[in-house]
């Protein structure tokens, strides 16, 4: 591709503290594009999107995102420039109700397709319970809550970090089939997972990441399975 | 019997003023759980520059207060953002004796510019009026006036907080504030709001108390307490519960005044310890400890 990409991670070192979690990482995300970041637990998947949403430190060139070097700069403005993260676990506020957890991710009024009405069009079960505390949703519930706060501030990347995480089949289904829409209106996508099958068939390219590296990258029809679990655990 | 009413009713009243004091630190407790030692002396302080603005401007203590509010808000602002922000943190410690460090600095520096004397505003005839309710029963115009007043106060932060933008943005962020910056909410900046929004309403009150009672500058510690006790027994995190809090203290206090006078302050503590030891979550309360 000549084109540069909409995101580009490269040679990140992430720390806790004295205890480095990430080692020498590169990771791409073309626009338009979804890639899956799968692995184990400790992998250091949740740490690369904290790095990019920028709740963790990084080095300034360690990411660029949209042609501009993001790295070390607040979370509250990587999430002005058009990056937006669904954390791990959904963590909608609790002193929120559904409708106003939404509302509240519009918060930076960025222009684009998604407003209030449409993320409930996405998510009709949302609509209904619009005034209901975030707490008292199901566990699918809140996740598309969640999917839905991070749309509407209209970024140009959403990160998604194992929105299956915790939920039945049947629902993780339910959320992964409206993902091509979130496509289709041009925010690109980076999805975390432990699901390995899910996320494949919702991506186009897939990373696997071992204890803080890349152990695999390619596109995701070309993966045999074997050679996914191989890099998933370090065999 | 109508001796009674009387002493309900002033207590009601004076409780309107109590939660005056109390709602601005509610609101900062609720919004970054900071524990504000150095609200009394704020609204003391307030007092003293409403007394500096209507000496020098020449206007009446409710027009200063056009002057005083924003100021106070622009001083919460500040020093939100210079000093308190870099106390904010997993310990509970350090905004407690930068506060408390807060408190005794404007006590000495009050006292080296205005010196230890009684001061007063004056209100002119408001501040004698009375309305006559029924037969025997009468209520000063000033404190009813300020009873209103509190009453909007606290409706007024009430909706700010459940139904503007803002008050989305104080309760995100007292939720989590590694999540709100997702949003794209710089704490330092809400934080700073929230006390600019503490002290527009500490204005209120120290012009209030102004008007209502003599003040120096070593009267903040107290007015620190009786807010304390009006947010405990009203509950924390709820701004009505603050009201009900003021009200309860205004209350006890008057009973205990009227049978003796020398049990006012120690008949409001009483009230304190009672709820404190029958219901410590208080009256009404919101919060998730």
């Amino acid at each position: 591709m000549s084109e540069p990409p909409l995101l580009a991670v490269r040679h990140l070192d992430a720390f806790y503290g004295d205890f480095q979690a990430l080692f020498d990482l590169s990771v791409d995300v073309q626009a338009g594009e979804a890639v899956a970041v799968v692995g184990a637990n400790g992998a250091g998947k949740s740490t690369l999107l904290s790095s990019i949403a920028g709740l963790i430190r990084t080095r300034r060139d360690a990411v660029t995102f949209d042609g501009a070097a993001i790295g070390g700069t607040p979370a509250h403005t990587i999430a002005a420039r058009g990056i937006a993260l669904v954390p791990e676990g959904r963590a909608l506020f609790p002193s929120l109700t559904v409708e106003e957890n939404l509302l509240i991710g519009g918060q930076l009024k960025r222009p684009g397709y998604w407003n209030l009405r449409r993320v409930y069009e996405l998510f009709p079960m949302l609509a209904e319970r619009a005034h209901v505390p975030s707490t008292a949703l199901s566990g699918g519930q809140q996740q598309m809550a969640a999917i839905g706060r991070g749309l509407m501030s209209n970024p140009k990347l959403l990160l998604c970090d194992e929105i299956s995480l915790g939920l039945a089949p049947i629902v993780v289904r339910d959320i992964y089939v409206r993902l091509p829409m979130i496509l289709a209106q041009g925010t690109s996508l980076m999805l975390v997972e432990q699901d390995v099958v899910q996320a494949l068939k919702a991506t186009q390219r897939v990373y696997c990441l071992q204890e803080g590296r890349v152990a695999l990258a390619g596109a995701a029809k070309d993966l045999t399975r074997e050679a996914i679990a191989a890099a998933y655990f370090g065999v | 019997m109508i001796d009674w009413i009387n002493v309900i009713l002033q207590g009601v009243l004076v409780g309107g003023l109590y939660a005056m004091f109390a709602a601005g630190l509610s609101l900062i407790f609720g919004v970054m759980r900071l524990v504000n030692i150095a609200h009394g002396d704020l609204i003391v302080l307030a007092a003293y520059v409403a007394l500096v603005t209507t000496e020098t401007l020449g206007v009446g203590p409710l027009t200063s207060l056009a002057f005083v509010v924003p100021l106070m808000a622009v001083i919460g602002y500040a020093l939100q953002r210079l000093v308190l922000n870099r106390t904010l943190g997993e310990d509970l410690l350090p905004p407690l004796l930068v506060t408390f460090g807060l408190s005794v600095i404007i006590q000495n520096g009050l006292l080296a510019v205005f010196t230890a004397d009684s001061r007063k505003l004056q209100a002119g005839d408001i501040e004698v009026a009375t309305i006559r309710v029924f037969e025997g029963v009468y209520v000063g115009l000033l404190p009813l006036l300020q009873f209103a007043v509190a009453v909007a106060v606290i409706a007024a932060l009430q909706f700010v907080f459940y139904r503007t933008a803002l008050g989305r943005a104080f309760r995100a962020t007292a939720d989590s504030q590694s999540v709100a910056q997702l949003m794209g909410l710089d704490n330092r900046h809400v934080f700073a709001l929230a006390m600019a929004l503490s002290l527009a309403v500490v204005a209120i009150a120290g012009v209030f108390l102004a008007v209502r009672a003599n003040f120096d500058p070593a009267i903040g510690p107290a007015r620190l307490i009786f807010g304390f006790e009006a947010v405990i027994i009203g509950g924390l995190g709820s701004l009505w519960g603050t009201l009900a809090g003021g009200l309860v203290l205004g209350v006890a206090q008057a009973i205990g005044a009227h049978i003796n006078p020398g049990w006012q302050l120690l008949a409001g503590h009483m009230a304190f310890l009672v709820i404190l030891a029958v219901r410590p979550e208080g009256l009404f309360p919101k919060v998730r400890l």
